[in-house]
């Protein structure tokens, strides 16, 4: 992957988020208020800001899951700019097909699918032949200390941690051109946590823009080139 | 920013609702349900008994005929034809080709009284096939792909357990290779252990498969395992709609918070 | 027996003018549209249902007073049912009967051809208990006409599958499902198997009636009639590794006769009035007591 650094790769402006509770007395809980960043191709940045200040919703907002009050989240999707918070359905989901990656320390379980399977989903999905895709799978779960053992069981049962590593590999299996990274190294381990960091390493090497959620300063030091600073946004 | 870059995404939808409504006598059990559903999409239906979603799946497969607005399908080539304007015999033709219904209660879409091979074989026999050898052949293909053992071949479905004849029913409507299919319920009567096994079946399948499909379901696990997007209907009306993962975790309407917020944590 | 005039008191076949005039238009709508099921005003004939009253009541309707009937149940003429329906109409009709069937003009049977192929200027009425094809598999009525009517029949193979998952053949041996014209799949009545060709390309006009599901359908003369079938799995008709135990043909629907609690059977011609020509001709079979094959 060939990008020019300082090429934009997500510019966000505008953004608006208030969470309203209709069940609680239509609480309205402000999140952010005409927020603006711009991610540059090939970068990584660390999302700081206090506890409850709202990077995790940040990162939905970004990643399509939550939707924006107002503004635009531009993202460079094939070619041309795609404003995620006014696309359709099947427009994000081609996004987060090919362009937007997600990595959190949880993993959502399906039931019954081998652990391999689940890591090597998103680069069948993309049209990768099931061989390299199970290759690719294969060695993410290696380097993440997943005994081969487990690979054909479901991670149902597996530990918190082992679910976050499958997860973690499913993340990386593709590379995606932005990554959304939301605490990817929290509760690691040493050895693990290092090759997290190499993976988010080889990613922007290759050509990846990242942002992510690292609660570590080390973690942060070593990753990112830059943060980008979340404050409490003013009450609404 | 209109400049989309999205080539790739299919651009005509295989099914298009424009103000879609059914009254029965004065009780409008839908009403003004527009959306277009695009190949390999999954749409999912949620709401509560009475919100219309059953009402409307029937509108949309051509089982009742929808009181206002129309329904349109892509036939395969390509064109888009309303449902209201195809004679029956051409709606009943697609109903076992391009279309495949899988009701909630096995009993409503499976021939009880013929053998499963007899149940999977129908939709080849009624589409011309004469080859006995090759619609047992296909039968013990769909057989395995559904995981019912081989030997149940030349059982009555009334042998098999619920979960059977549901992944029976599933056989029976998928090996015409239809491109759309209408689900109610899916896992309605099923056992939790059961509805896990035939959820990612089902999952597995319209992935594999590449099938565009419509689910209605009261269970949000259901619809967050195989939709890809959501649409949530309340007194007949579609209230909010969206990605699944976004209507689920950043629901807007008031009723989608409570729909949401009321599911038991395990 | 002899002619003496209808029953005095009785319309001549016994159902009134109008009640035949309807039953008239209702056949000439079935020979219009081979093998459609024309629903009809079945009245009620004096004998039950599952008797034959549907074929009765087209026989009353056709007959004319120069018609020379035959009636045949199983192939027989001395049957209780044959020998009452004959009666019937020559006491109500006054006509000629016969048991031989290259003299009627009309036959009315249950369940057989003749072994001996009919010709133009006569007419074979059926009894028909059941008319629809498709109801083992469809109860619904408002459903298997929508079925007809849309010629959705995959239905039909779903039975004949059925038997081959089963039996390892198609083992339907009677009232095997046929395709008429190329358009209409009708139920050939309790027939066996075994007369199917028989009524393909048929020389006779071929009429069905059926009294108390009320419908009457006709294969007009010179028809295509082909018995459903798969590809792998051809229509073939019933054999038998015995000839007829009378007269010796190897070519005609056998019965299965018990002679006695020793395990003694007789298989003979269903058709007695080919046998009874045959042999009438010289021929013998194993059983017939004399010398065997004294024509041949």
């Amino acid at each position: 992957m060939s990008v020019d650094a300082n090429t934009p790769v997500l510019r966000v402006s505008g953004l608006t988020k208030t969470f309203c509770l209709h069940l609680q007395d239509e609480a309205r809980i402000p999140v952010f208020d005409a927020l603006g960043f711009t991610l540059n191709a090939g970068e990584a940045v660390a999302l700081n800001g206090p506890s409850g200040v709202g990077k995790s919703s940040f990162l939905k907002l970004v990643y399509g899951t939550y939707l924006a009050a107002a503004g635009e989240i531009a993202v460079m999707h094939r070619g041309g700019w795609v404003d995620i918070a006014n696309a359709e359905p099947r427009q994000v989901l081609d996004i987060r097909r090919e362009t937007l990656g997600y990595v959190t320390q949880f993993l959502r379980v399906i039931p019954r699918v081998p652990t391999l399977d689940i890591v090597a989903e998103p680069l069948i999905e993309r049209g990768e032949s099931e061989e390299a895709a199970r290759a690719r799978a294969r060695d993410l779960l290696n380097r993440l200390n997943i005994p081969e053992t487990l690979w054909s069981l479901s991670p149902l049962t597996f530990s918190g941690g082992e679910q976050q590593r499958v997860n973690i590999a499913r993340g990386f299996a593709a590379s995606f051109p932005i990554m959304l990274l939301d605490e990817p190294t929290a509760s690691l381990d040493a050895v693990n946590r290092q090759t997290v960091i190499d993976l988010i390493g080889e990613a922007v090497a290759a050509g990846s823009a990242v942002i992510g959620i690292f609660h570590s300063k080390a973690d942060r030091e070593q990753i990112a080139s830059r943060a980008f600073e979340l404050t409490p946004a003013l009450a609404a | 920013m209109s400049a989309l870059a999205a080539e790739t995404v299919e651009m005509t939808p295989i099914l298009a609702a424009r103000g879609v409504g059914h009254a029965y006598g004065d009780f409008l059990a839908c009403r003004d349900v527009s959306f277009d559903l695009y190949p390999g999409e999954v749409l999912g239906i949620v709401g509560e008994s009475g919100s219309g979603k059953t009402t409307l799946l029937k509108c949309l497969s051509g089982h009742l005929e929808p009181t206002e607005g129309e329904v349109g399908f892509a036939v395969r080539d390509g064109e888009m034809r309303l449902l209201g304007e195809m004679g029956e015999p051409e709606r009943r033709a697609l109903a076992r080709t391009d279309w495949a219904f899988v009701h909630q209660n096995p009993r409503d879409g499976l021939r009880m009284s013929v053998s499963a091979g007899a149940n999977i074989g129908e939709r080849l026999m009624a589409n011309g096939h004469r080859h006995y050898g090759n619609i047992r052949e296909a039968a013990l293909e769909w057989l395995a792909k559904v995981e019912i053992d081989a030997e149940r071949i030349d059982d009555l479905p009334r042998t098999f357990s619920g979960g059977m004849q549901q992944r029976l029913q599933i056989a029976r409507n998928l090996v015409t290779g239809p491109r759309l299919v209408f689900m109610d319920e899916p896992t309605g009567g099923l056992d939790v252990s059961v509805q896990a096994r035939l959820l990612d079946l089902l999952r597995g399948l319209v992935q594999r498969l590449g099938l565009s499909a419509i689910v209605v379901t009261h269970d949000l696990a259901v619809a967050r395992l195989l939709s890809t997007r959501l649409m949530v209907m309340q007194g007949g009306r579609v209230i909010e709609a969206g990605l699944t993962d976004q209507v689920l975790e950043d629901p807007q309407a008031p009723y989608s918070q409570l729909l949401v917020s009321s599911v038991l944590q395990v | 027996m002899t002619a003496t005039g209808p029953l005095p008191g009785y319309n001549f076949a016994y159902l009134n003018e109008q009640t035949k005039r309807m039953i008239r238009r209702a056949l000439l709508k079935a020979v219009a549209i081979p093998g459609y099921q024309v629903p009809f005003a079945s009245r009620e004939m004096p004998m039950p249902y599952g008797w034959g009253t549907g074929g009765m009541q087209v026989t009353a309707s056709i007959l004319m007073p120069d018609d020379t009937l035959k009636v045949i149940d199983q192939g027989a003429d001395d049957t209780t049912n044959a020998v009452s329906i004959r009666n019937f109409f020559a006491k109500t009709a006054a006509v000629e009967t016969t048991t031989a069937t290259a003299q009627a003009s009309v036959i009315q049977t249950r369940h057989r051809i003749p072994e001996e192929p009919l010709r133009e200027d006569q007419i074979l009425v059926y009894q028909v208990p059941i008319p629809e094809p498709l109801r083992f598999l469809e109860p619904r009525e408002t459903e298997t006409r929508k079925m007809h009517a849309l010629s959705e029949y995959g239905l039909m193979h779903v039975k004949l599958y059925e038997d081959i998952a089963r039996y390892g053949h198609i083992a339907t041996t009677y009232a095997y499902p046929v395709e008429v014209d190329g358009r209409y799949v009708m139920d050939p009545s309790p027939t066996p198997k075994f007369d199917n060709p028989k009524m393909d390309d048929c020389a006779a006009l071929q009429l069905f009636g059926a009294g108390r599901e009320k419908r009457i359908y006709a294969i007009p003369p010179y028809t295509k009639v082909i018995s459903l079938d798969f590809d792998d799995y051809p229509f073939e008709v019933q054999t038998w590794e015995e000839a007829c135990g009378l007269c010796g043909a190897r070519d005609s629907y056998l019965d299965e006769v018990i002679l006695d609690d020793r395990g003694g059977r007789l298989f003979c011609c269903s058709d007695t009035d080919f046998c009874e020509k045959r042999r009438a001709m010289g021929y013998r079979g194993a059983m017939s007591g004399e010398p065997q094959e004294a024509a041949e």
